[in-house]
């Protein structure tokens, strides 16, 4: 068997806290010295010497990566984010640089990721699909030949000639899928593209991604969706900062990344700089998404509770207060909006709090969810006296639907919520 | 998906570029088309929703000829060795306008474009490259421009001396792509160079005998002031077109080696930077 891509010790190593340190202004004072310091900067950028203490803060996006992938194999990538899944995609697919290690790659590597570079909202569907086939490599003899297939795939045959601009959300992103998917690669590097489009078009892709497979292409897949991850691969890797921990067949892999590895995340804790002064007396302090024994996780399984905990300050004793949260779907559709005082008995109880630390926990009982990443957004408000504190995106989580009703189908489910009904058949005739 | 690919797969291999990064030149072959496509969609979409269209093309030299004319030649009353004022500057806006959209649109189009820098491999050339070809089809119209101005202002071409344009031409890409690179590199890093740029435009064209003749500069500066790559280009088009000026001297010699210097320079510049923009953009 051919190998199609061997990674070896593969490093890569970002500069960050460049923006943290330019952007961290308190005072008109700093503004002033900093701008006094402007040509000193310009002398030391253009000698090459940039600033000592934004230097030396770096991280290791990747650290150690090896692996060897064979021809005609699908592999998954799993990992939660910042685990170095998207820096591997791209170095694979040469949009970075490795900082150290080696890759050999055989073949066309093409990807999901990039769907639509390079439209441009003046040009027809027709024109754009030639602009966007050359971006991605393709000639344009191979772009006449699939013209024909890549049009029918995005359904939008009656506006080719209309500039995309005109065209719905929907269709520019079917026309762009199109053209990626006939990129033909021999290697295909998708990451969570399923996460867009309507179902339908969900299926679709799924199906090209199948099709690759079967014709015996190479496959990447990254998902933070443990069910399609277990639908489509046969194996998978696990990504942790940034190293490689373990390489399985999938489902033992998808058990190890879901059981451990998680700890971190599905915590949010806010600085004191991330905090507006119009906000006092309240501090939002963390906010944290918790399995039912506990532990803190970034993927929930449908099948059990979930624990949302919302951890703050008073500083100031506070009246008539509410402290509750939006729930959103990855496309912006509210799930619910919920407030900890919504009972009429914690209101008299709690509706007027004194200065100091609380908890506003509440669980979010199994078999609520659809698969699929939420985003919780939080708010601390007086009903009509004052909104104290609000952040629309205060953190996601991912569910995983491995048991939840239905998953016997191998299809997507429509809508955000997958209860499990109490359904009785009877035979009545 | 209609059947399996037929070239035979070549292995690429990734590691870490060190040092001076080899230029690539296959690469960019490879990828030839897409700079057709580049060129072809900017020249597409650059006037598309506006009323006047193509025709901006001709408006926007003819207009700043006009107000060369009007400046330099009615108030100010230039020399201009016996050429009629207009054909005499708008000789230069030829050059000038193919710079300036080299100096505007390729020092941007590393930043303009990164969502492709940031999203797929293909070389970086590209986009500095296409932008300044793009700037050849404005040349291109207003080449005719000057055409039938000439024949109004019945000015005989300098017939002998013709054939020498694409030379100056392609030393007028030259020194375009060559800023361009060096300064769509330092963009993505620095965006300074999208707050100098309005005024480096500016200097620039002050700095170049568009609305005067070189001969205004007095004999112990011309060295100096041949060390603007710009200056030997637009007099090169004017002696070429017009036969105006001494040809080619020593000043040429030093605008053409600058020229070739920045372009150079540019280039290794530019593929030794290329493997972080994706990163810092």
């Amino acid at each position: 068997m051919t190998t199609a891509i061997s990674v070896k010790n593969l490093g890569k190593k970002y500069q960050i806290g460049a923006a943290e340190t330019k952007f961290r202004y308190n005072m008109l004072r700093d503004v002033l010295v900093d701008t006094m310091f402007a040509p000193v900067r310009l002398a030391k950028a253009l000698v090459g010497k940039s600033d000592r203490r934004v230097n030396q803060n770096f991280v290791w996006a990747l650290k150690d990566v090896s692996f060897d992938l064979d021809e005609g194999k699908v592999l998954g990538i799993v990992g939660r984010n910042g685990a170095g899944k998207s820096t591997l995609l791209k170095i694979l697919s040469r949009v970075t640089e490795p900082t150290e290690g080696t890759v050999s790659v055989r073949g066309r590597v093409g990807s999901l990721l990039e769907v639509g570079t390079g439209f441009h909202p003046e040009l027809t569907g027709r024109e754009n699909i030639y602009m966007n086939g050359a971006i991605l490599g393709m000639k344009r003899n191979e772009i006449d030949r699939n013209f024909d297939a890549i049009v029918d795939f995005s359904e939008v045959n009656q506006f080719i000639d209309t500039p995309v601009k005109r065209y719905s959300s929907g269709m520019y992103l079917r026309l762009a899928f199109a053209v990626a998917a006939h990129l033909e690669p021999d290697i295909l590097v998708v990451d969570e593209v399923l996460a867009v489009g309507d179902a339908e078009f969900q299926r679709k892709c799924i199906g090209k991604m199948n099709d690759v497979a079967q014709q015996g292409r190479t496959v990447l897949f990254v998902s933070h969706n443990m069910s399609a991850i277990l639908r489509l691969t046969q194996e998978a890797i696990v990504l942790k900062k940034g190293q490689l921990i373990k390489r399985a067949p999938t489902p033992e892999a998808v058990d190890f990344y879901l059981a451990s590895g998680q700890a971190e995340s599905g915590e949010r804790v806010w600085e004191a700089d991330e905090i507006p002064a119009a906000s006092a007396p309240f501090r939002p302090v963390a906010i944290k998404i918790k399995e039912r024994s506990g532990a803190v996780v970034d993927t929930v399984r449908s099948t059990e509770p979930v624990v949302i905990e919302f951890e703050y300050q008073l500083d100031a004793p506070v009246t008539g207060l509410r402290v509750g949260m939006y729930l959103n779907t990855m496309r912006g559709e509210y799930v619910f909006t919920a407030f900890d005082t919504d009972d009429a008995k914690q209101y008299e109880q709690f509706g007027a709090r004194a200065a100091g630390r609380y908890v506003s926990r509440c669980e979010i009982p199994a078999d609520f969810f659809n698969e699929g990443r939420y985003y919780l957004g939080v708010n601390a408000s007086s009903f009509g006296v004052k909104r104290y504190f609000m952040d629309e995106n205060a953190i996601s989580f991912n569910v995983d639907i491995s048991g939840a009703p239905g998953t016997q189908w191998p299809e997507m489910r429509q809508g955000p919520i997958r209860p499990r009904l109490n359904w009785k058949i009877e035979k009545i005739d | 998906m209609t059947e399996l690919t037929k070239h035979k797969p070549t292995t690429i291999y990734i590691k870490p570029s060190k040092g001076l990064a080899a230029l690539n030149l296959r690469d960019l072959w490879t990828y030839r088309e897409l700079i057709f496509f580049m060129v072809w969609r900017d020249v597409k979409v650059k006037y598309k929703q506006t009323l006047l269209g193509m025709a901006w093309a001709v408006i926007q030299p003819v207009m700043t000829m006009l107000v060369f004319t009007f400046l330099f030649d009615k108030v100010a009353k230039l020399p201009t060795e016996g050429i009629p004022y207009p054909v005499f500057s708008f000789t230069a806006l030829l050059p000038w306008g193919l710079f300036v959209v080299a100096l505007n649109q390729g020092s941007r189009s590393l930043v303009a474009h990164n969502n492709m820098v940031t999203k797929i491999y293909f070389p970086r050339l590209i986009l500095p490259m296409s932008s300044v070809f793009a700037g050849l089809v404005d040349f291109a119209i207003a080449f005719v421009i000057l055409i039938a101005l000439m024949f109004y202002y019945q000015v005989t071409p300098a017939w002998n001396l013709l054939w020498t344009l694409p030379l100056f031409l392609l030393l007028a890409l030259i020194t375009a792509l060559g800023v361009a690179l060096w300064l769509s590199a330092v963009n993505v890093k620095y965006r300074d160079v999208n707050q100098a740029l309005p005024f480096l435009t500016q200097f620039w064209l002050f700095a170049t005998p568009v609305a005067y003749s070189a001969s205004v500069v007095s004999a112990k500066w011309q060295i100096l002031y041949s060390l603007n790559p710009m200056a030997g280009v637009v007099n090169g088009f004017r002696w070429a077109l017009l036969g105006a000026g001494n040809g080619p001297d020593i000043t040429l010699w030093v605008s053409a080696t600058i020229s070739i210097l920045i372009f150079v320079s540019g280039l290794f510049y530019f593929r030794s930077m290329e493997k972080t923009f994706a990163d810092t953009i």
